[in-house]
C-alpha cells in the first residue's frame, strides 16, 4: 500500500520548499544590484567583486581551510583508531569510560566544550591560535568519525581479517593491505564530515581562537550580528554551491558505482 | 606398508610405523563457562582428507580454528609435523585455511588473491607469477584472472579461494564448510574436483562440515562429534555399517531403530527380545551386552527387504502395514506399521515401472533381513 | 605486538583524556572557586610549590556559592526554564513539520527515495550559520514574509518575527528538522505495507489503520528525533543570539554572555555544569529507546 497520495505529494512538495527557499532567496538576492537586500534593484555581480576584495574575508577563510585540512586529518587518523580500538580491540583496562568519551562530545553543547577547552589552554597557558582551534576540533571530530567507522566496522567480515593472517601477514600488515582499503570510503566520509564540521564552526572556535585567528564563521557572525548585507550572501552562495556541487557528484559517483556493481554481479551469476 | 601386488589400501592409521602430521591429545577449549572442547585425542596422517562432522555447535570448527591457530587451547597439546603450536601465530604456521564465506579480498583481482600469501613471504615476482598461474590452471580460472571477487560467480568464487589457500603450498589445508554456498548440482561436482586436486597436490586436507552426504563422499576418515567430544573417528563405510552409537547411527543416513532387550546367543550373535509374542530378532554385536541390557537395534531401510508373501530363507521375519509410500523416483520408501505401533522403514530400487509394482497403501506385508543386516548397539 | 597493541589503544584514549575529561574537571573545579579580579579572573588557584598544605587549603577553600548564586539570581533559572519551553515547543513543531515529509518520503516510489534522501541530507552538509542567517532577510519586518503576507492581502501591518521567540521557533524547525525527519523515515520505510493491507482487510478504514498500525510502529523513530532535536536545541547559541530579540532567553547564551562579557568564569563554569546535569536525563532516555531498537531489530 505505499501509494504517494495529494497529501504525500503536497507534504513533500511543502517540505522541501521549506528546506530550500531560503537557500534560493538568499542566492537570488547575493546577485542585487541594491544594497537593500530586501528590494530587487536589478542583476549584477558586484557583490562578488567586493567580496574579493575584502581582505579580512580571504584572509579568514585561509585560516578555516587550513584548520579544517589539519584538524580533519588529525581526526581521521585518531578516530580510525579510536574506531578499531572499539570495534576489535577487546577487553581492556577503561573500556566503557572510552566509549564515554567517543560518544559524549557528539551530544555536548558546544558551550561547554568551547569554555571547558578554552578553560584548559589557559591553565596550561597555551597561546590561543590556529593551533589552538585545531586542538579544539579535532577533539569533538574525531569523535565522529569514530561512529562513522566503527559502523563499518561492525559489517565488515572478520574472516577477511584472518585470512590475511593465515596467509602469511602481520596483523599490521593485514590492517594497512586488506582492512584499511575496504574501510576506505567510510574513513573518506568521516574526513569529510570531520572537514565540514571544521569549516562550520562558530562556537567553539569563538572560544579557543586567538586574536590573529579569526575563522571565516567567526568572521560572517560578527558582521551578521549587525544585519543582512549583501556580500554576506554572496559569500553563503559560494559555499552553498561548492557544498552542493560536492554533494551531488558525490551521490551520483556512487550511484553510478553501485549501478555498474549490480550489473556485473548479475552478469556473474548468469 | 605393504608393496606386493595386491591394491595398496591407503590406511596410515593402521600403520604402526606411521607418524601423525596432527596429534591433538588432550585438548580442551573452554568460552568462559562453555566448553567448546572436551579433552580430545585425535591423529591425522598425511595425505588424509579428513573430515570433521556434526551438528552446528559441536565444537568441530572450534578445533579447526585451534589448527590455524585462531584459537588456542585452554589445555593439551596440538602438534603439527611433531612441532608443538602452542604460541604459533597464524602466519607463521604452514597451515592454510579456506574460509566460510571465502573471504576474498573484495578490492583485490582473482590474480592478486591467489598471489597474496606468496607475496608475504617476499618471493621473487617471477616466482610468484608463476605460482600463480600454475594454481590458476589448476581450477581452471584462466579467463578470470583479471576479474574481481564480486565479478565472478559463486562456484568459481569458491575455487579462487582453494587456490590462494593452496599457492603457499600448505602442509595441511583447512576447509571450513567449503561447499557451504553452492546449490546442490554445483556442490556434487566441486566435491570430485576438491578429491582430485587433493589427490594431485598430495596435500593433507582437514575440512568442518555439517553435511555427512558431503563427509561420506569426500573424506578418507571422518570424526563425528557431538557436544565437543568426538563419539566416532573412522573411514566412511564403517561410520556407515558399524556405527558405534545410536546417535552416530542417526546421525549418518536414514536409520530404523528398534529398542529391546538384549541377549547374548554364543556364537557371536544377539538376540533382542523387542515386543510380546513376537521372536526376538538376531543381529551381529560389536560389544556383546551383558544379558538383559536395554539396547537398540539399528538396520539401514535399504537392508529391509519388503514383500507380500512370508520369505522362508531369512532368520528375521516381521509382518506390518504399509502405511505411507513415498516414492523418490529411483527408490521408493515403504513406511510400515508393526502390530506394535513401531514404524520400520523400507526402501527398495525402482528397478521396474511404476505400473508394475504390486504393493499399495494398507497392504499387509512381511518385512525381513538377514542376520548380518543390522546391529545391536548398546549405546 | 603487546606495544602495537597499547600505542593503538592509548593514543586516541589518552588525546581525549586530555582535551575531554581534563577539561571538564577544570570546569568543575573553576565552578567551586570565587570570582576575583586577576588573570586568571578566580581563587584559589592550584599552587603545587606549597605541597599538601597548600592542597588543603586550596580544597578548603572551594565551595558551592556559585551554585547558591544561580538559586539567588532568577535570570539563572529563568534561561533554564525559558530554554527547556523554547526547546520542547520547537521539538514539538519540530516532530509536526517533519512527520508529514518522512511519511512523503516512505511512500515515494523506490527510484525517488534515494534523491529525497540526499535532498534532506544536503543541508546538513550546509553551512548551519548560513542555514541561521537566511532567515535574517525573511523574518525581518521589511523582509519577504511580510512583504509575501501584505502582498495577497493577508495582513496590513507588518508582523514583528525577527527578535521575538517565534523566529527562533522557526530557526530550530529549520535547522534540526533532518534530525527528525531521517529517523522517522527510518523506522517507516521499513514497515512492512502488508500489516496496513491486513489492518484494512479486517474492517479498518485507512485513517484508523494509519492511527492503530503506521503510528505506534514508528514510536520509536520519532521519539529517537524528538531527543535528536531537543537535546542540541537545549544548549543553542547561534540561532538565540541570531534570530531572538533581547527578552530569548536561552542557557547557551547566557553562559557565553557571563563568560565574554562579565568575565565571571566561575559563574559560567557553574551554568555548564548545570546544564550538563539538566541535559543527562534526556541522553540517558535517549540511549535507552536506542537500545530498545535494536533489540526490537534482532
Amino acid at each position: 500500500m505505499r501509494r504517494l497520495t495529494w497529501f504525500n505529494t503536497t507534504s513533500l512538495a511543502l517540505g522541501f520548499a521549506f528546506l530550500y527557499l531560503p537557500m534560493v532567496i538568499l542566492i537570488i538576492f547575493s546577485f542585487n544590484e541594491s544594497r537593500l537586500v530586501t528590494v530587487w534593484a536589478g542583476f549584477s555581480t558586484k557583490w562578488y567583486g567586493e567580496l574579493l576584495q575584502n581582505q579580512a574575508f580571504l584572509d579568514a577563510a585561509l585560516v578555516t581551510l587550513k584548520v579544517g585540512v589539519a584538524s580533519s586529518t588529525i581526526a581521521t587518523v585518531l578516530g580510525t583508531m579510536a574506531a578499531y580500538v572499539l570495534v576489535r580491540g577487546g577487553r581492556f583496562f577503561g573500556r566503557t569510560l572510552f566509549s564515554g568519551m567517543i560518544y559524549a562530545p557528539l551530544v555536548m553543547p558546544e558551550v561547554i566544550t568551547g569554555l571547558s577547552l578554552l578553560l584548559l589552554f589557559i591553565s596550561i597557558g597555551l597561546d590561543r591560535g590556529m593551533f589552538t582551534i585545531v586542538l579544539a576540533h579535532a577533539t569533538f571530530s574525531m569523535c565522529y568519525v569514530s561512529v562513522v567507522v566503527s559502523s563499518r566496522l561492525v559489517s565488515f567480515d572478520k574472516s577477511l581479517e584472518e585470512a590475511a593472517l593465515d596467509l602469511g601477514s602481520s596483523a599490521f600488515e593485514a590492517f594497512r593491505l586488506v582492512t584499511l582499503p575496504i574501510i576506505a570510503p567510510a574513513v573518506v566520509s568521516g574526513w569529510l564530515l570531520a572537514l565540514t564540521l571544521s569549516l562550520d564552526d562558530l562556537v567553539i572556535a569563538s572560544f579557543v581562537a586567538g586574536p590573529s585567528s579569526t575563522t571565516l564563521p567567526i568572521k560572517i557572525f560578527s558582521s551578521v550580528r549587525l544585519g543582512v548585507s549583501p556580500e554576506i550572501n554572496a559569500l553563503s552562495t559560494i559555499l552553498i554551491l561548492i557544498v552542493a556541487v560536492g554533494t551531488i557528484s558525490a551521490s551520483l559517483v556512487t550511484k553510478r558505482a553501485v549501478k555498474r556493481r549490480q550489473a556485473e554481479e548479475q552478469m556473474a551469476a548468469g | 606398508m605393504n608393496q606386493s601386488a595386491e591394491k595398496t589400501v591407503f590406511a596410515p592409521w593402521h600403520d604402526p610405523d606411521e607418524t601423525p602430521l596432527i596429534a591433538f591429545s588432550n585438548v580442551t577449549k573452554r568460552f568462559g563457562d562453555f566448553t567448546a572442547i572436551d579433552s580430545i585425542s585425535l591423529d591425522i596422517y598425511r595425505r588424509e582428507f579428513f573430515a570433521l562432522l556434526g551438528p552446528s555447535g559441536c565444537g568441530k570448527t572450534t578445533l579447526m580454528r585451534m589448527l590455524g591457530g585462531f584459537e588456542t587451547p585452554t589445555s593439551g597439546t596440538i602438534t603439527i609435523d611433531g612441532q608443538d603450536m602452542a604460541g604459533v601465530p597464524p602466519n607463521k604456521r604452514a597451515v592454510n585455511m579456506m574460509f566460510q564465506s571465502y573471504a576474498l579480498f573484495p578490492h583485490l583481482s582473482v590474480w592478486d588473491n591467489i598471489a597474496f600469501g606468496l607475496r608475504r613471504d617476499r618471493l621473487p615476482k617471477e616466482q610468484v607469477a608463476a605460482r600463480v598461474e600454475e594454481m590458476i590452471k589448476l581450477v581452471r580460472l584462466d579467463k578470470f584472472a583479471r576479474r574481481k571477487p564480486h565479478q565472478i560467480s559463486g562456484g568459481q568464487r569458491q575455487r579462487v579461494a582453494l587456490a590462494r589457500s593452496l599457492a603457499k603450498a600448505p602442509k595441511l589445508l583447512l576447509l571450513d564448510e567449503p561447499l557451504g554456498a553452492l546449490d546442490k548440482k554445483l556442490r556434487q561436482d566441486t566435491q570430485f574436483e576438491l578429491m582430485d586436486i587433493q589427490e594431485k597436490t598430495g596435500t593433507t586436507f582437514v575440512i568442518v562440515t555439517h553435511d555427512q552426504e558431503e563427509a561420506m563422499t569426500v573424506a578418507s576418515r571422518i570424526a563425528v562429534m557431538d557436544d565437543g567430544r568426538l563419539i566416532q573417528v573412522d573411514t566412511p563405510d564403517r561410520i556407515y555399517e558399524t556405527p558405534n552409537s545410536v546417535y552416530v547411527a542417526d546421525f549418518i543416513g536414514d536409520v530404523n531403530l528398534i529398542e529391546g532387550n538384549a541377549s547374548p546367543r554364543g556364537d557371536g550373535k544377539t538376540l533382542l527380545h523387542w515386543a510380546e509374542g513376537q521372536p526376538p530378532l538376531v543381529a551381529e554385536c560389536p560389544h556383546a551386552p551383558e544379558t538383559q541390557a536395554r539396547c537398540t537395534f539399528a538396520i539401514r531401510p535399504e537392508k529391509v527387504s519388503i514383500s507380500k508373501d512370508r520369505p522362508s530363507d531369512r532368520t528375521n521375519v516381521i509382518q506390518g502395514r504399509i502405511e505411507d509410500i513415498a516414492y523418490l523416483g529411483s527408490l521408493s520408501v515403504y513406511s510400515v506399521l508393526l502390530a506394535n505401533g513401531t514404524r520400520v522403514k523400507a526402501q527398495t530400487a525402482n528397478n521396474r515401472r511404476l505400473s508394475r509394482r504390486e504393493l499399495t497403501w494398507e497392504d499387509d506385508v512381511w518385512l525381513s533381513w538377514t542376520e548380518t543386516a543390522g546391529i545391536v548397539l548398546d549405546k | 605486538m603487546n606495544l602495537r597493541r597499547f600505542s593503538l589503544i592509548s593514543v586516541p584514549y589518552l588525546w581525549l583524556f586530555l582535551l575531554f575529561l581534563v577539561p571538564f574537571g577544570i570546569v568543575f573545579k573553576i565552578s567551586l572557586s570565587d570570582y576575583a579580579i586577576s588573570i586568571p579572573p578566580y581563587t584559589p588557584t592550584l599552587d603545587l610549590a606549597t605541597g599538601w598544605a597548600g592542597f588543603k587549603t586550596f580544597l578548603s577553600e572551594l565551595d558551592f556559592e556559585n551554585y547558591v548564586f544561580l538559586t539567588d539570581d532568577d535570570l539563572y533559572w529563568k534561561a533554564y526554564l525559558s530554554s527547556l519551553k523554547i526547546a520542547s515547543i520547537a521539538t514539538a513543531l519540530t516532530l509536526l513539520v517533519s512527520f508529514p515529509i518522512a511519511y512523503g518520503m516512505a511512500n515515494a516510489p523506490d527510484e525517488w527515495r534515494p534523491t529525497l534522501m540526499m535532498l534532506v541530507i544536503l543541508p546538513f552538509w550546509t553551512s548551519f550559520l548560513i542555514r541561521v542567517y537566511s532567515w535574517m532577510g525573511i523574518l525581518s519586518q521589511e523582509g519577504f514574509l511580510n512583504q509575501f503576507l501584505m502582498g495577497i492581502g493577508l495582513i496590513s501591518e507588518p508582523l514583528i518575527i525577527l527578535n521575538t521567540n517565534w523566529a527562533v521557533y522557526i530557526g530550530i524547525v529549520y535547522t534540526y528538522c533532518p534530525f527528525m525527519i531521517l529517523p522517522i523515515y527510518a523506522t517507516l520505510e521499513k514497515l512492512d505495507t502488508s500489516l496496513n493491507e491486513a489492518a484494512v482487510d479486517l474492517g479498518c478504514s485507512r485513517t484508523s489503520a494509519f492511527w492503530l498500525i503506521t503510528m505506534p510502529l514508528a514510536r520509536p523513530g520519532i521519539i529517537a528525533g524528538c531527543f535528536l532535536v531537543f537535546i542540541p536545541a537545549l544548549g543553542e547559541f547561534v540561532i538565540p543570539s541570531l534570530l531572538g530579540g533581547s527578552r530569548t532567553l536561552m542557557i547557551g547564551k547566557v553562559l557565553y554572555e557571563e563568560f565574554f562579557a562579565n568575565r565571571d568564569w566561575p559563574v559560567a563554569s557553574a551554568v555548564a555544569v548545570v546544564l550538563l546535569l539538566i541535559l543527562i536525563v534526556p541522553i540517558v532516555m535517549y540511549q535507552r529507546n536506542q537500545q530498545k531498537m535494536m533489540e526490537a531489530e534482532q
